[in-house]
């Protein structure tokens, strides 16, 4: 058994557009151990999306390797990469649910894609409604819930299928402060239930202190720093984590976290 | 009764009397067989060209840019052509395949040339209107293309492509009319035939009322059951 669960070595990606090419990831490597909590912060643009989205390869990168377990994901057929892609839940900013569907259709939709039987699909969602606490909102349509709410189907639809990974990118950052601490417990608790990995993409340096294990700090595509949480709020080497580490002390000052 | 001899209010109310319907009403079914048929084609021809060019396009599930080029300007082609002109041009397609290049079916080939491509146009917006993130959010649980396409992007774009349909179907209408001059019967052939030629004007107001009538009952249609989708969804 290797010591870390997912492992990105090198990984590169440059946008080309019409006129120039930018480079938004310059050599990643990551290493993350199975059951943490990995947090990535860093300024808009940093790259901290394209980051993620090279995991489950809805980027494809031009360079490096993504491992995750026994699989290296970055060398998987269209096939096997649909398969792997049902072990990787993915949660995002602006929810991204099915307005045409329910909840309950929404949740069943990664299981009906793995041809579970309507009984199982039935019983695997009473759970995770239970889980995320919306069992009353079973057959309300995403219209009618609110933000958190709506996080809330994005996780349960996201778990379905019992991955091994979870990616969240910029889950709570459409979130009121109340709402976002609600669904950051949750996180931490399908984290504990379930011993997922997360990596958990984030501007907000509270988030990351309130949530994660380890954390990286990203800039114009690298990762300036790695380390545990506390070493970085004790010690932070580079710049932009300094930078980051001031603007959530004056936030913390002025009282913004209760 | 010509607005020439009469008033205007002897002829509009002439043009509700029963010698006046009974000219208009086999015309009336004459217009809605056309009607009917070719937006039977316009929809399936249409969603099919549509979703083609949406899915062979750059960002689309299944990219092939040369296919999707070549099929735009297709489109653009017989869209940027007069809907009397394609009528003209028609003809004798209509001929070679229906061995005759008048009556209600040649009509039909027309109006399937010229509002299909239209309503492909309407169709594509439709579906680029979706939020990538809903389809980035499929792939990411493992989707294949298939199930996109049918129960994500089709689902969630369905109450555009409806409302898409509905102008479809009111060009169609405003089409056959116009094809009614070439031959094709109905209710556009008594308009020019009775109303401009033989100055029958009760007539042409008879058939100016039936138009209004169908084209305002067919944005209804359209306009509820897109609204009835939406209201189900909670989203207005
Ligand atoms: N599809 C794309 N084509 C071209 N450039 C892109 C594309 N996606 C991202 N970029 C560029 O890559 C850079 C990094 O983008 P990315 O979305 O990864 O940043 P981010 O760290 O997630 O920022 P934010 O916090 O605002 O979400 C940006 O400069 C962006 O303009
Ligand atoms: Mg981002």
């Amino acid at each position: 058994m290797e010591e870390y669960f997912i492992e990105v070595k090198n990984l590169c990606k440059t946008f080309h557009n019409k006129k120039s090419s930018v480079q938004v990831l310059k050599g990643i490597d990551l290493e993350v151990k199975k059951g943490e909590i990995y947090g990535i912060v860093g300024f808009s643009g940093a790259g901290k999306s394209t980051l993620v989205r090279c995991i489950n390869r809805l980027e494809e990168p031009d360079g490096g390797t993504v491992r995750i377990g026994d699989k290296t994901v970055t060398s998987l057929n269209k096939k096997e990469l649909d398969l792997q892609r049902s072990k990787i839940g993915m949660i995002f900013q602006q929810f991204n649910l099915f307005d045409s569907m329910t909840v309950y259709e929404n949740i069943a939709y990664p299981l009906k894609i793995k041809k579970w039987k309507k009984e199982d699909i039935r019983k695997r969602i009473d759970e995770l409604l239970e889980l995320v606490g919306l069992t009353d909102k079973k057959d309300a349509y995403p219209g009618q819930l609110s933000g958190g709410q709506k996080q809330r189907v994005g996780i349960a639809r996201a778990l379905a299928n019992e991955p091994d990974v979870l990616l969240s990118d910029e889950a709570t950052s459409a979130l009121d402060p109340q709402t976002t601490i609600s669904v950051l417990d949750l996180i931490k608790e399908i984290n504990r239930k379930l011993g997922l990995t997360i990596i958990l993409i984030t501007h907000e340096l509270e988030v990351i202190k309130y949530t994660c294990d380890q954390v990286a700090v990203m800039e114009n595509g690298e990762l300036l720093e790695k380390g545990s949480v506390r070493e970085i709020f004790e010690n932070p080497k580079c710049e932009t984590a300094r930078n980051f580490i001031s603007v959530y002390n004056k936030l913390r000052a002025s009282g913004w976290e209760s | 009764m010509s607005l020439y001899k009469y008033s205007f209010w002897e002829v509009l109310m002439h043009s509700f009397s029963k010698e006046v319907w009974d000219q208009v009403i086999p015309a009336l079914g004459e217009t809605m067989y056309m009607v009917v048929i070719s937006s039977v084609f316009v929809l399936l021809f249409g969603v099919i060209l549509g979703l083609v060019v949406v899915l062979t396009g750059r960002e689309g599930l299944f990219p092939c840019v040369p296919l999707h080029t070549v099929l735009g300007a297709v489109i653009n082609c017989f869209r940027s052509l007069p809907q009397v002109i394609i009528i003209i041009v028609m003809l004798p397609v209509a001929r070679l395949l229906l061995g005759q290049s008048y009556g209600s079916n040649a009509c039909i080939i027309s109006l399937i040339a010229s509002c299909v491509p239209l309503f492909a146009r309407l169709v594509e917006s439709s579906l680029l209107e979706i939020d990538k993130g809903k389809i980035e959010a499929a792939k990411a649980m493992g989707s294949g293309n298939a199930r996109i396409l049918f129960r994500v992007m089709l689902p969630e774009t369905l109450p555009s492509l409806i409302r898409s349909f509905t102008n479809a179907v009111v060009i169609v209408i405003s089409m056959t009319a116009l094809a009614g001059s070439f031959g094709a019967g109905g209710i556009g052939y008594i308009a020019v035939t009775f109303g401009y030629t033989r100055y029958q004007h009760d007539l042409l107001f008879a058939t100016i009322i039936v138009l209004i009538i169908i084209v305002q009952a067919v944005q209804f249609c359209g306009d509820a059951c897109s609204k009835m989708i939406l209201k189900k969804r909670h989203l207005i």
